[in-house]
């Protein structure tokens, strides 16, 4: 990639230098801008972290208490519940946090921040990738503490550090999607209620349309039908698959190949979303 | 208030031969643009064919009430929202067809901030830069410059949500000049400030102007506002152009004093009009409510007749005062109604339902 032309309004003047990018290397130079200021955004409002964290502890800590005699049902083929719903809190985090990354778009139109962003040159795909990137980022670091907080609460993994990683590619992805389609539906919809309200009405129904919280084996048919479809299930097997002991890699290679697939459909489909809120404004 | 402020590091831009706009020439072209929202029983016409040219270098008022169409003309000559119908030119580019080449080459400070409160005043501006292609060392250079121009380099790494609403503001318009734009949109810069950060922003806006042939486009809804910044103002209502020329020159379309009457209720303004309507010298009557205006050549000379009229017809004054014409008697005559009763609508229909006009029986009215 190269830098196409390199203008100078006036010789001489080393601040009136500026660089025009052609569009690929303006998406990547935008998306690294604006990813470094978001995640500077968030070392200083580390909070904010915390906050999205206590839906997960409740999750994985009281479900993991109150479902533990589940895991001795003939067919769920695990020893421990918690084991077993440890990296289905994880990537369940992923989602539901991600599910709030368009509230960022929404404060900035109503700030005049997104009318600024869209009369300058910013790249329209970096203003989602760098949304996206910050998911990413965040999921990795919630992902690290749910599974610590497994751990301490006495799940044990035989897994090595491929494992885990392989555990947090898949949530990042599964962040990534429901972060862009975030994003979309806050590009379509452009009201903070609106947005909370579809964000609830999708995640709750996909978490137990998937084996998250139980067992492929033991779920009705009918669910088990559409969980295989459903990319939340994607990113569960996958990740129970890679904590395993004994991953099956052709199986979690399948099932992030199909999370990579819709999360790349999903950005671009949310930088189009950007036409239908000019037609707004 | 701070005078003008020489910075020889922080000019706008350069004043250099390679300058796109050339002196004379047009910043802003803009012929018959409409902008039509909603449909059906809902659409809503917020600019019903406005035309408009900059000359390059000068401060441009748009001046109108809320709901006037002015946002949504700046919406179009930005790129943000896209003309149903017509044609803009901004530093030489079309607006529509090349809607990429006007974001280089524009500043667009809106109504509401454009800053992120988390990040420093000097990040917001050395982002804001780099997406505009500077240089991380040039950004960080032009920031520091801008900083200091509008005096902000004190504040400089605190974030901005501990700065006041006038220093943000100020931050707001560094922000639309980080990369030397040809033509700057100010969308009305001063409201929700106190008065002395809104002195102090006329100032700075004042000082733009010239520096280097920066082109100001400047809405606004304060009469004073544009009286003291523009050199050429257009006033808009209801979607259209209804005035337009430099201050002076509207004030003095209306030539003679204004002659402004109290009355104590306005049940009797009707009355009250063709009464002075009917009198000696009046050139024109308007009523706004209890408050009327009578166009005469000489003020002192025509009040006491004035008076006498009403008294005569038992029509009771509460307060008088004799002015040159201001441009609210300018927007009064054009828009049909005094411009501080003018309802802040959205709805961009016609309405003069508050105000009406009579014109005067010596044939010298209005057209």
């Amino acid at each position: 990639m190269t830098i196409s032309t390199v203008s100078t309004r006036m010789p001489g003047a080393p601040d009136t230098v500026t660089v025009r990018r052609t569009a690929p290397t303006a998406f990547l130079a935008h998306s690294w801008l604006l990813t470094v200021r978001s995640l500077r955004t968030l070392l200083r409002m580390p909070a904010y972290l915390a906050f999205t964290l206590v839906q997960p502890m409740i999750w994985l800590l009281l479900f993991g208490a109150l479902f533990t005699n589940i895991a001795r049902l003939p067919g769920f083929g695990t020893g421990s519940y918690l084991e077993y719903l440890t990296p289905g809190v994880i990537v369940m985090t992923a989602m539901f946090s991600a599910g709030w990354a368009g509230t960022t778009f929404i404060q900035d139109m109503d700030r005049g921040v997104m009318d600024r962003n869209l009369t300058s040159p910013v790249n329209r795909g970096a203003l989602i990738a760098g949304s996206l990137a910050y998911q990413a980022v965040t999921c990795i670091v919630q992902s690290a503490i749910v599974l610590g907080v497994g751990v301490a609460a006495g799940a044990r993994f035989p897994a090595g550090p491929a494992d885990v990683l392989a555990v947090f590619g898949c949530a990042v992805l599964l962040a990534v999607i429901f972060a862009a389609l975030s994003d979309a539906m806050a590009l379509l919809l452009r009201q903070q209620e609106a947005l909370i309200g579809l964000s609830q009405f999708l995640t709750l129904p996909l978490t137990f349309l998937s084996s998250v919280m139980m067992a492929p084996d033991l779920m009705p048919g009918w669910v088990s039908a559409v969980a295989r479809y459903n990319p939340v299930d994607w990113a569960a097997v996958a990740s129970r698959s890679a904590l395993s002991g004994h991953p099956d890699w052709g199986l979690i290679a399948g099932r992030g190949g199909l999370l990579l697939a819709v999360a790349i459909l999903m950005g671009v489909l949310a930088t189009r979303a950007f036409r239908s809120y000019q037609r707004s404004v | 208030m701070p005078a003008p402020r020489a910075f020889p590091n922080a000019t706008i831009r350069p004043a250099g031969p390679n300058r796109s706009a050339a002196p004379g020439s047009a910043a802003i072209r803009a012929t018959d643009l409409h902008k039509t929202y909603g449909t059906g029983d809902k659409a809503v016409a917020a600019v019903a064919g406005i035309s408009l040219t900059v000359p390059a270098g000068t401060i441009f008022g748009l001046l109108g009430p809320n709901g006037a169409g002015k946002s949504t003309t700046v919406k179009m000559l930005t790129t943000l929202a896209r003309p149903d119908s017509g044609t803009a030119e901004v530093a030489g580019v079309d607006v529509m067809r090349d809607p990429a080449g006007v974001r280089r080459r524009i500043g667009y400070v809106s109504q509401k901030p454009g800053f992120d409160p988390v990040g420093t005043g000097r990040e917001n501006l050395v982002l804001q830069g780099r997406v505009h292609g500077l240089r991380a060392a040039s950004a960080r250079r032009r920031a520091d410059a801008l900083l200091e121009r509008f005096g902000l380099g004190a504040a400089a790494n605190r974030l901005l949500r501990t700065w006041s609403g006038g220093m943000q503001r100020k931050l707001d318009v560094a922000m639309g000049l980080i990369h030397q734009p040809d033509v700057l949109f100010l969308d009305e810069p001063t409201t929700g400030l106190d008065p002395e950060a809104r002195a102090d922003m006329w100032s700075e806006i004042a000082t733009l102007a010239g520096d280097g042939g920066l082109t100001v486009l400047l809405t606004t809804h304060y009469l004073d506002e544009a009286d003291r910044l523009a050199g050429h103002l257009v006033i808009i209502e209801a979607g259209r152009v209804v005035a337009s020329g430099t201050p002076d020159e509207l004030k003095s379309e209306l030539h003679g004093d204004s002659v402004r009457i109290g009355l104590a209720a306005p049940d009797v303004a009707a009355k009250a009009v063709t009464v002075l309507a009917a009198a000696d010298q009046v050139l024109e009557v308007t009523a706004d409510g209890a408050r009327l205006r009578a166009r005469v050549p000489d003020g002192a000379r025509a009040l006491p007749g004035l008076l006498a009229a009403l008294d005569a017809a038992a029509i009771p004054v509460v307060d008088v005062t004799v002015a040159r014409p201001s441009l609210d008697d300018v927007y009064l005559r054009h828009a049909g109604r005094s411009f501080r009763s003018a309802p802040e609508r959205a709805d961009g229909a016609a309405g003069t339902t508050d105000g009406y006009r009579s014109a005067a029986a010596s044939g010298k009215a209005v057209a």
